[in-house]
């Protein structure tokens, strides 16, 4: 590196919220032209710290200095007029309106009163080819996908002048191949001039990209190192604060009866197109069966179907063989199904109930939180005290609302609520989306600890690490129909990969083997 | 002594607080550009409201209509649904009690009395169900049904009124022998128009705390509220609890219409146009944040301005229409609470309002 001043350097950030320390004297450099990952779990304050650094909260204590010189960055303007962009996690971007119209939005280039698409669209065309990032100008933002939408993000803050861009778990909603498209990307960027913070807490992605990572545990910094210096190993190590095993431990399955199953599920969507297309599988009491698939070949309405929130046209779903096709969700959730949704915000919690509404939100009706029609609030606590405690889902207190609790957090309470319901079947879909490792190591743990009990575990995923090491048996979903069924040990992620993109099909024998 | 903490230290109170100042604070500034007194128009004002035992009866006449509409629009609020149409349940529940009160007069009072009342609310509640059902069955927008519905309510009850129980040659109906007046208070408040509405509302009130916080049924309509997919995923049968969170909304307007009928005027009108006290209900409902002890609280100082408005142009000269300017800027700061937080920032000492990541 050179002697020239550093890009960003934070020195001494403290900052504080109510009942917590989420930033402890946090100090850190980023130098021109490198790819610097911060890795911590879910609430160590790698948020907090990048939303100081883009305006969004004020330190404490501490101050920020740009190219050597101290800022005060007081709201997200300023900080764009300094020259920082920020990727959020979720993306900020307006649905019915074109790649181009989001990118110029509050900035439009203007030609009289009107605004001028034409140079618009000609300068988003430029950037896309100067730094590799393909886009369609024109195409809706709802017809794109996920990984075209990220790419939108990028060069909204590209378009605005950005030097320094933050990344915040970029790689989260992405399928493999984009993740891998996006490691260019970022390589380009950094070509180009630019610097890049990367917020993750995927180790693979940091020993393949970052040049120097900085270590956040429970709002300190624990080390930065030379990520050539490091090995996955000892990160997780620092960020955990122990010994992390990433091999999942697990004695041979137990397989009992069929719990379990599907026969021929046909069912379409509102345009009359097929989305379940004859498919069928079945899940045994003790085991997990792993749904391998591209996103969107099925597995939402997969889930749906199962759960009672869609309609099937025919074929049959049996639990313990009873037909449970379009019941409606209260009464599949009463034949002992529990689930744990996709979507966590949207469909798992209620994000202003509190903590403690939340653990009820499928049991509220019953007896002993439901007396003659009134909630009894000491018994719902009680019980939410007791799955806090039980999970570590760390919440100042079980009255904060849902919201207020981090990602792994969250997911540790929909966790709780579901399995203490004792179910039958667990159905767990994308259980470890967004979360670092020590969560989805308690997570998976907690899968295999259920099928142990003797439970069946239908697990759907897109990550192939989780289904290859948490599966008993692994079924792949290829545009509504099961296209193979394989055990773990039996194939590779070459195998799954060719099935998955639908061009190699392994029949769905690898039952009778049991 | 933790919780009496709590409620100080939150601006969950001083928000409002602010904005209702703020509000007559705009309301000055327009005055003393019109070349009048503000200091006079509001003395004159809180004058005419506390000045005689009579205006202050009236005034809480004027608050009564206002706090049942105004909790109606906050209950659909909690549910997750706008109801515009808290107007046309009143009247609705106007008619509902006109026709019982006229037509079973012959039963002993307190039989027709409390039937009245209840037909009120029930009918105003199965008017609102229907904008429930629509809205859960075919997933049309209830602030359109509503809003239709509100024109569909004042023909119908305008034909009923003249079909039914016209008085000859006169606009409006019979009078109604059922009344909710309470006028062993004729003398300590000089004839005003008091009546038992007020107390139904504070029950209404009370009601929707209990039920939405306590009950089951409310914790279902909460979650539906906050997020119905979350409660579709938990079992919860949505559509229900639409078509019964309208049910109950609109109960609470067709008693605000009972309570108008019955104890005020005695006799039905017909209608040359909408009444408003649904619309002033939305107003009262996002004034006391569409909390029922807010509500009661926005409903007096809504009725305490809209009565005292009429004292501001004898006593003052000021034309009353400026009271809703004041009005409008109060709801106006409250919808718009970053400009109070604004405002308030240098009172702040280290406060933080930041929520935990």
């Amino acid at each position: 590196m050179s002697a020239a001043a550093p890009v960003v350097e934070l020195k001494q950030i403290t900052k504080r919220f109510p009942g917590i320390i989420a930033n402890d004297s946090i100090s850190l450099t980023l130098e021109k032209g490198e790819i610097h990952a911060l890795l911590g779990e879910n609430g160590a304050g790698k948020s907090t710290l990048m939303n100081i650094v883009f305006g969004l909260y004020q330190p404490d204590e501490g101050s920020i200095e740009i190219d050597g010189k101290p800022v005060i960055i007081d709201n997200p303007n300023k900080a764009i007029e300094l020259g920082i962009g920020m990727v959020h996690q979720h993306f900020k971007l307006v649905e019915p309106f074109t790649v181009t119209e989001n990118i110029v939005l509050g900035m439009e280039p203007k030609k009289g009163l009107k605004i001028d698409y034409k140079s618009a669209s000609e300068q988003v065309r430029k950037l896309s080819e100067q730094y590799g990032l393909q886009v369609d100008p024109n195409a809706k933002i709802h017809d794109i996908s996920v990984g075209m939408q990220q790419r939108v993000e990028i060069m909204k803050t590209l378009y605005r002048g950005a030097d320094i861009l933050i990344f915040d778990e970029p790689t989260a909603v992405l399928t493999p191949q984009e993740i891998i498209e996006l490691m260019a990307i970022m390589k380009r960027l950094v070509a180009e001039g630019k610097s890049i913070i990367l917020i993750t807490h995927k180790l693979k992605e940091i020993m393949q990209i970052s040049d120097r990572v900085t270590i956040i545990r429970r709002g300190k910094v624990i080390d930065t190192v030379q990520t050539s210096n490091t090995n996955p190993n000892e990160l997780a190590e620092k960020m955990v604060g122990r010994g992390v095993t990433f091999k999942v431990d697990k004695q041979a399955p137990h397989v009992g009866q069929a719990v379990l199953k599907l026969n021929d599920v046909n069912s379409k969507n509102k345009d009359g197109i097929s989305v379940l297309n004859g498919l069928s599988f079945e899940v045994k009491a003790g085991e997990i069966l792993g749904i391998a698939g591209v996103d969107g070949n099925g597995q939402s309405e997969l889930l749906q179907a199962i759960t009672g929130l869609r309609k099937i046209d025919s074929g049959s779903i049996t639990m313990t063989g009873k037909e449970i096709a379009n019941l409606s969700p209260r009464e599949v959730i009463e034949m002992n199904v529990s689930h744990i949704p996709e979507d966590r915000h949207k469909h798992g919690l209620v994000l202003d109930f509190t903590v403690s509404e939340n653990m009820v939100l499928e049991t509220y009706y019953k007896s002993p939180y439901n007396k003659n029609g009134f909630l009894d609030k000491e018994i719902i606590n009680k019980h939410a005290e007791d799955l806090v405690k039980q999970f570590d889902v760390r919440t100042p207190s079980i009255e904060n609302m849902a919201r207020s609790l981090s990602g792994g957090n969250q997911q540790k309470a929909i966790i709780a609520r579901e399995i203490d319901k004792n179910p039958t079947l667990l159905i767990a879909a994308q259980p470890t989306r967004g979360l670092d490792v020590g969560a989805i190591e308690f997570v998976q743990k907690q899968l295999i600890a259920q099928r142990d009990q003797g439970k069946a575990v239908l697990l759907i995923s897109f990550e192939l690490d989780e289904i290859m090491n948490v599966s008993d048996r692994i079924a792949v979903i290829y545009e509504g129909q099961i296209v193979g069924e394989v055990f773990p040990q039996d194939t590779n992620d070459q195998e799954l990969g060719l099935m998955m993109a639908g061009s190699l099909k392994r029949g769905g024998n690898a039952n009778a083997k049991v | 002594m933790q919780r009496f903490k709590k409620i100080f230290a939150t601006d969950v109170y001083i928000v409002p607080l602010v904005a209702i100042l703020l509000g007559f604070l705009v309301g000055a500034i327009v005055m003393i550009v019109g070349g009048y007194n503000p200091i006079e128009a509001y003395s004159a004002l809180f004058q005419r409201v506390f000045g005689s035992p009579y205006d202050f009866g009236e005034a809480i006449r004027e608050m009564t209509p206002l706090m049942l509409t105004g909790l109606a629009v906050a209950f659909a609020f909690r549910s997750g649904l706008f109801n515009i149409g808290a107007d046309g349940q009143v009247i609705i529940g106007m008619t509902a009690a006109s026709v019982i009160g006229i037509k079973f007069a012959g039963l002993p009072m307190f039989i027709v009395v409390p039937l009245s009342v209840i037909a009120a609310g029930l009918f105003g509640g199965l008017y609102a169900g229907i904008a429930g059902y629509l809205k859960a069955k075919r997933g049309i927008n209830e602030v359109i049904t509503t809003i239709m519905l509100n024109w569909i309510a004042l023909f119908l009850s305008n034909y009923i009124v003249r079909t039914f129980l016209l008085l000859p040659g006169q606009n409006r109906s019979e009078d109604i022998p059922a009344s909710l007046s309470m006028t062993f208070l004729n003398s300590l408040f000089d004839n005003a128009r008091l009546h038992w509405g007020t107390f139904i509302a504070l029950g209404a009130a009370t009601f929707f705390y209990i039920f939405l916080w306590k009950s089951k049924q409310g914790y279902e309509m909460r979650a539906v509220g906050l997020n119905p997919h979350a409660a579709e995923y938990a079992g919860m049968n949505v559509g229900r609890n639409v078509i019964k969170a309208m049910f109950i909304s609109g109960v609470f307007a067709g008693l605000a219409g009972a309570g108008e009928v019955l104890g005020v005027f005695h006799y039905q009108s017909i209608f040359a146009a909408s009444p408003g006290y649904g619309f002033d209900g939305i107003a009262v409902a996002l004034l006391g944040l569409t909390h029922p002890l807010g509500v009661i609280l926005a409903a007096i100082l809504y009725g305490t301005l809209t009565y005292g408005s009429a004292g501001m142009s004898f006593g003052a000269d000021v034309p009353p229409e400026l009271i809703r300017i004041v009005i409008g800027s109060i709801i106006f700061f409250i919808a718009a609470q970053g400009i109070v937080r604004w405002v308030l920032k240098p009172f702040y000492f280290k406060r933080k309002k930041e929520k935990v990541l």
